[in-house]
């Protein structure tokens, strides 16, 4: 079990996707819902934007936590993004385990333009869980 | 190395009020490649747009980072303000330290902290940014419209009285679609045909539109304002322009077969029009049941024509057209019934069902108006109707509600009560759906006036008693056994998408749900668009709907292709998937995922050493692409990439984000 520091602040990578879950975001901000500030949203056009490599990437660069989040599934903007995100990045998931990463660093969640309250409660929720889980050391790149 | 200029603004307290605005500025002027950074209370004002202009021009900077609202809010605002400051719009990058930063966070430490980030990675993709051009398209302003029902006339002509052109398709030989089966109509019972029939003539009529019957679509290429068409002219065996509609031949000729429009309840020849207000009113033969195209002998047709119109030789005739946007209006089939056997449909000549009880009314159905048992042609004293057959059964049909059956069945008792005196109705039902204007009132004249005996239940079995049929049913409201000997049963048949729904959507790329219904771009706010621009969708084939839903559905959709051909050109989204020619190996695993057909095959010749060689790569055409990116994740190579969004962009932001 790693030492869990009550003062660790992770640092967490968010790929949302434009049409769901950054308008989620964005409604969060507007009923002026707060959350955690430990995320740093990057706006894809679609979850299936993401590349398995920007996730690696940032783990590499030293993210505590990496999140993915798109619309539901069936509800993609373009059709079926959502349903190669989901196949993809359930491969992925399950390799970063392998390398040695607490899988709940990993998170792929699906929240649409319309859920403000869950998209904080999303962000509460994984930072929560990845604070617990301490620093992500096993990646991160010695530069 | 860029010249990047950082606009941070306040938002009145909206930003200022969480982030320190003076620190953010200090560290924004760190950043790399930032020459210049500007604060404004109001940055979408009118001032602070002149500032960014004027910054742009005095420092001479190349890329624009705005710290402000959500680009959802202002990302277009901002680019025509760089754009008018000389610069590629595409040249600015938003950090949103609004919506996601000051107005979610209460500490303004952390908030500062965060904004700081925000602008960070914003100034790293900034200074990746390339210029962005969206691409002119011309628009091919006329429109097609799949289906000649009331959905398929409706926006036919509300297109063409916008002025512009309308090519409608119909696959029978006779516009009308199901509301020409209609008899009346809930909840006014207005004659269907009398409502219908004028509008029919009216297309037939208009300058503006073509017609083409017992034509379907064959293929579809291209993209929004600019289809090509492809549409069978199926041959009709009979020349339009000769033909005068006397019918000398639908008398005369010997083959007959069941007739779709009335339900198989009677027998129409081979050569037949529909029925008798058909447009155009001129007949077809059915080849399959021809006498001469099945024997080789027979031509009585051709004898009997008194203008020479049978034409036995005529071939089916591929048409290709261009066209600007497409309505889709192909409506639905009923129900097949073929896993309700405990409704002895089929097996007993009076077990029908509503459509096939609809013809029965109708005075120029098989009876002439009148309800008569098929059986011995008497009229029937009571009546069961047993609604939900194949709706809201998850275990057999339909999971959903086909939305019309309630009211139609109301209709059918009120009818009955009509044209039967002394008859009486029984409706078995799950539950009694009449949302819509006037709707309640009319189900309750059907059980007050007309005295039609509502049951809530299920029927489990319809078998022969005698010259009777016994319905054995559950009353759950009381929790007793009921049994009814009726003359005749009427099953409420549920609306399925089109057999072939799935087919025609595949040509069109477009979408249908998981009961083929075609898919709608957004539930509430788009219910006319499909998610492939410049195709629009009216009526049943969206999803069960009445006539005048279906009505308002094909304006809505005619308002949106006519919008489309007021404009004078189509702008495309430049943000599209570009491939590296070098680099593809020719794999096409990107096509694969393309949900728009976007990526195409592309044989290149190259240089290799001495030799020219041909190899095959990938293209995407970008008036297809819609931008998403699928692509860029399964090109292996790496090949493909995303304008606006490319892979070092994003790598660049992950980066910022974790320094």
């Amino acid at each position: 079990m790693p030492v869990v520091n009550e003062r660790f602040e992770p640092l967490i990578v968010a790929f949302c996707c434009n049409w769901c879950s950054y308008a989620g975001a964005d409604l969060a901000g507007i009923s002026r819902m707060s959350y955690a500030s430990n995320v740093r949203i990057i706006r894809v056009p679609c979850s299936s934007r993401v590349n398995p490599g920007f996730i690696i990437r940032a783990f590499q660069r030293g993210a505590d936590g990496v999140l993915v989040a798109g619309c539901h599934p069936g509800d993609c903007h373009y059709h079926s993004g959502n349903f190669f995100t989901r196949r993809r990045l359930t491969v992925l998931k399950q390799m970063i385990e392998y390398l040695g990463i607490e899988p709940q660093r990993f998170q792929v969640r699906w929240i649409s333009g319309s859920e403000g309250a869950k998209f904080a409660m999303v962000m509460n929720s994984v930072a929560e869980e990845i604070r617990l889980l301490g620093p992500n050391r096993k990646l991160r790149d010695v530069r | 190395m860029k010249r990047i200029g950082v606009f941070i603004c306040w938002c009145g307290s909206n930003i200022a009020g969480t982030v320190d605005i003076d620190k953010v500025a200090a560290a924004a002027g760190t950043m790399n490649g930032v020459v210049y950074v500007d604060q404004n209370k109001y940055t979408c004002s009118e001032i602070g747009q002149a500032m960014i202009k004027d910054a742009i021009k005095e420092y001479k900077l190349d890329r624009v980072v705005i710290a402000a609202c959500s680009p959802r809010m202002h990302e277009n605002t901002f680019r025509k303000t760089v754009e008018s400051a000389g610069l590629n719009p595409y040249y600015l990058e938003i950090a949103n330290i609004r919506e996601q930063c000051s107005w979610v966070h209460k500490d303004k430490e952390a908030g500062t902290a965060k904004a700081i980030s925000l602008i960070r990675t914003a100034v790293a993709k900034a200074a990746m940014n390339e210029a962005l051009f969206a691409v002119e398209m011309p628009i091919t302003r006329r429109a097609l419209v799949i289906g000649g029902g009331i959905a398929g006339i409706q926006a036919a002509l509300d297109i063409a009285d916008t002025g512009f052109e309308v090519d409608l398709v119909e696959r029978e030989p006779s516009l009308g679609g199901r509301m020409a089966q209609l008899d009346k109509t809930f909840p006014t019972l207005d004659c269907s045909a009398c409502i219908l029939t004028p509008k029919m003539v009216d297309v037939a009529q208009h300058e503006k539109i073509r017609l083409f019957t017992y034509a379907e679509v064959e293929k579809v290429e291209g993209y929004l304002g600019n289809f090509t068409v492809t549409i069978r002219h199926r041959a009709r065996s009979v020349d339009l322009q000769k033909c005068t509609g006397c019918g000398e031949c639908l008398a005369k000729c010997p083959a007959k077969v069941a007739s779709e429009f009335e339900e198989g309840l009677v027998q129409r020849r081979a050569i037949y029009t529909p029925f008798p207000q058909a447009v155009p009113n001129k007949p077809a033969i059915d080849r399959a049941h021809c006498r001469f195209f099945t024997t080789g002998k027979c031509k009585v047709c051709q004898k009997v024509c008194p203008a020479d119109a049978i034409d036995y030789e005529m071939e089916d005739r591929l048409l290709t057209n261009g066209y600007g946007a497409i309505v889709v209006a192909t409506g639905f089939d009923t129900h097949k019934l073929n896993d309700y056997g405990e409704y002895a449909y089929g097996k007993h000549p009076d077990v029908l069902t509503s459509l096939e009880f609809e013809r029965l009314l109708n005075a120029s159905g098989p009876t002439g108006g009148k309800i008569l048992r098929p059986s011995d042609g008497k009229a029937p004293k009571t009546v069961a109707f047993i609604q939900c057959v194949g709706s809201r059964d998850k275990a057999k049909g339909n999971s959903y509600c086909a939305k019309i059956c309630c009211m139609y069945t109301a209709k059918h008792a009120i009818l009955l009560s009509e044209k039967v005196p002394g008859s009486k109705a029984f409706v078995f039902y799950i539950d009694v759906r009449t949302a819509g204007k006037d709707y309640e009132e009319f189900y309750t004249r059907a059980y007050e006036e007309c005295g039609a005996s509502y049951i809530k239940g299920n029927v489990s079995k319809v078998f022969p008693e005698g010259e009777k049929l016994l319905v054995r049913g559950v009353d759950v409201l009381s929790g007793a056994l009921v049994e009814l000997l009726v003359d005749m049963v009427v099953l409420a048949v549920s609306v399925d998408a089109r057999a072939d729904a799935k087919e025609l959507a595949k040509k069109l790329a477009v979408t249908v749900n998981e009961h083929k219904f075609f898919t709608e771009a957004h539930p509430k706010l788009r219910p006319v668009d499909t998610q492939t621009a410049g195709i629009f969708l009216a009526g049943v084939c969206q999803g069960p709907k009445d006539i005048p839903e279906t009505v308002a559905q094909a304006s809505a959709a005619a308002v949106k292709v006519a919008a489309i051909f007021s404009k004078q050109s189509l702008l495309s989204n430049p943000t599209v998937a570009e491939v590296e020619q070098k680099l593809c190996s020719g794999d096409m695993s990107c096509m694969a995922v393309c949900p728009y057909g976007a990526i195409s095959e592309q044989v290149v010749e190259e240089r290799r050493g001495r030799e020219m060689v041909t190899r095959k790569i990938a293209r995407v055409n970008v008036a297809l692409c819609q931008g998403c990116g699928a692509c860029t994740v399964a090109c292996r190579p790496g090949a493909i990439n995303l304008k606006g969004f490319t892979n070092q962009q994003i790598l660049a932001e992950v980066d910022a984000i974790c320094l």
